[in-house]
């Protein structure tokens, strides 16, 4: 009795426990076999590239679509056999706006409210309190319509916390803002996560996922390649490297022989030759690869998202989307 | 959760997404209304003052001694209702196209609330677009025989006619790709079906095949009982009939609505 008693509560620590989630359309396979663990109040950070699997692992996770495979654990609940538990427990913001735009932002929110069955004062003190939060109170009595992009989505973000979510999904939540609105959407990430609010917020960018995430899973084409804290993910990922391309083949291989490191690349003549010490290291690499080398193209890179896809699977990020 | 409490949910959410959709109507008024009352009214003043000398010298017995609006206006009620279906398809699609389905789908909201509230709406708009069109047609000389009980019936067929049509324009709503389309794809229902019907002609002055057709299609008992409800004459079976229609539609409609409704996340 005693040992059951601790099972259960280690399984409900977590916030989230996928584990084998596949999802194919067709012959195209988005998710191949996704494991995630989410503790409760932390920020998780989907990191991955358009076409990853981000936003079906949010639209899996929210009871939107169902998975081919796998099983799914949401706040305690089995994601296939108590949907309307999960429901209940969660709330979700889009990359695309779920906002009424016929209705005013008031409106919006009562609607919520109504819909999470608050009684009509707490649905009243609720919508005050986050039009307030949000900003909104100006524009409280115009339709939605009106909204600007950076006011539409913090109306579509105050919506999702009408009914007290225990966990949000926040899928690319910055995509489309303008710098400031996505400082302001920043911090109040921040905010909810101080609040002890679970989050799942999925991005592109890999500064998004270290300002705000607590823990990180990178997915490319749909599989978790490396997980952990933002600095545990940093480590792995190289520094600035120097980008060559080379005429022919043959240049490629004298080159990678003259330099003995780096990652080549032989469909495009590109070998990738880590470039710690800035100047002095590429008047080196110049140096060993001599004149007889011929060099097509040469460029300076330091760290962003592509990298870290380089580093963890050996192929750029950009492939994906072709 | 009892099922007690489960249909009171239902109904709750129900009446929540009614209130919604309400607001849409009365925000999106010019567009809604005036659409769905302009048509009917320019078709009752079309055949009535052009085309209605010529239809009326050609009844016969089947105006049974009275002028030709009295045999047109309950056709013209018909095609009111008929109208409505437009608004009720390109509601339904907005929705569908937007991205506030996906969060009510998240949100422990009885599935179908949505949909009912859409149906609901669409049959209040049908009842004060019907009220305002047999308004007009009153003033251009329509004189209903009807007595207090037939009224009653009247207000019920359309009801339940548009409450039938409701459900199968929100199934079209939901399969159509884009707001035009959806009206496209409702122009059957708003034209063809009426003008092969009893709606301004009798179906037996009709070719053969379309007779048949006329004669064994929906719309026609509906215009059949309205007219005999409005005119005094008797209603015979035509009332059964078009209630009998008007359930198998609102099944066939509902149950499209739904299917298409789960299908639509996959």
């Amino acid at each position: 009795m005693c040992r059951m008693n601790t099972v259960i509560k280690n399984a409900t620590r977590n916030a989230v426990s996928v584990s084998g989630l596949r999802k194919a359309y067709g012959e195209k396979v988005v998710l191949d076999g996704v494991d995630l663990s989410i503790g409760e109040g932390e920020v998780f950070g989907l990191l991955g590239p358009n076409g990853a699997g981000k936003t079906t692992i949010v639209r899996i996770l929210s009871t939107l679509i169902p998975a081919d495979a796998g099983t799914a654990n949401v706040m305690g609940h089995d994601l296939r056999s108590e949907a309307g538990a999960v429901r209940s427990v969660i709330g979700v913001t889009g990359q695309f706006s779920a906002v009424d735009n016929l209705l005013t932002g008031e409106e919006n929110l009562f609607l919520m409210g109504r819909l999470r069955h608050l009684p009509a004062t707490e649905r009243r003190a609720r919508t005050a309190q986050l039009l307030e939060r949000f900003d909104l109170v100006d524009a409280a009595k115009q339709t939605s319509a009106t909204y600007s992009g950076g006011m539409k989505r913090r109306l579509d973000i105050a919506m999702t916390l009408m009914g007290r979510p225990r966990l949000i999904f926040l899928d690319e939540p910055t995509t489309g803002l303008d710098p400031r609105g996505r400082h302001t959407m920043w911090q109040l990430i921040r905010d909810l996560g101080a609040e002890g609010v679970t989050i799942l917020l999925t991005t592109q960018y890999l500064e998004e996922a270290d300002q705000l995430a607590d823990r990180i899973a990178v997915l490319d084409r749909g599989r978790i390649v490396a997980g952990g804290t933002p600095d545990q993910l940093k480590r792995r990922i190289p520094g600035a490297h120097i980008r060559l391309r080379f005429v022919d083949a043959a240049s490629l291989d004298a080159a990678a022989r003259a330099l003995r490191e780096g990652s080549r690349d032989d469909k495009d003549l590109v070998l990738q030759v880590p470039n710690e010490g800035g100047i002095r290291s590429l008047r080196d690499v110049l140096a060993r690869l001599g004149d007889d080398v011929a060099v097509e193209d040469l460029s300076i890179h330091t760290p962003d998202l592509d990298d870290v896809f380089f580093a963890l699977t050996g192929n750029p990020s950009k492939e994906q989307t072709q | 959760m009892t099922a007690m409490n489960t249909l009171t949910i239902a109904a709750q959410d129900s009446a929540t997404m009614l209130g919604r959709e309400l607001k849409h109507t009365l925000r999106l008024f010019k567009l809604l209304f005036v659409g769905s009352i302009l048509v009917p009214v320019v078709m009752l003043l079309l055949f009535d003052y052009i085309l209605g000398g010529a239809i009326g010298n050609g009844l016969g017995d089947s105006a049974r001694g009275a002028p030709y609006i009295d045999f047109l206006v309950p056709g013209i009620l018909m095609m009111t209702v008929a109208a409505g279906s437009a608004a009720t398809a390109i509601n339904v699609c907005t929705d569908m196209t937007g991205g506030i389905v996906d969060r009510f789908r998240t949100m422990a909201v009885s599935r179908g609330a949505l949909l009912a509230g859409h149906v609901g709406v669409s049959v209040l708009r049908t009842l004060v677009t019907a009220t305002v069109v047999t308004g007009v047609g009153l003033l251009v000389g329509f004189r209903p025989k009807a007595s207090a009980w037939d009224w009653l019936g009247v207000v019920g067929i359309v009801a339940a006619f548009s409450f039938a049509l409701a459900w199968l324009s929100a199934a079209v709503g939901m399969v159509a790709k884009s707001a035009a389309s959806a009206n496209g794809l409702t122009l059957p229902i708003q034209f063809l079906l009426p003008f092969l019907a009893s709606t301004f002609v009798p179906a037996n002055t009709m070719p053969a095949g379309v007779r048949w057709f006329a004669e064994h299609q929906p719309f026609t008992p509906v215009v059949d009982c309205l007219r005999a409800l409005l005119t005094g004459a008797p209603v015979g079976n035509t009332a059964y009939l078009a209630l009998a229609w008007c359930g198998a539609i609102a099944l066939a409609g509902y149950l499209w609505a739904r299917a298409a409704f789960d299908r639509s996340t996959r």
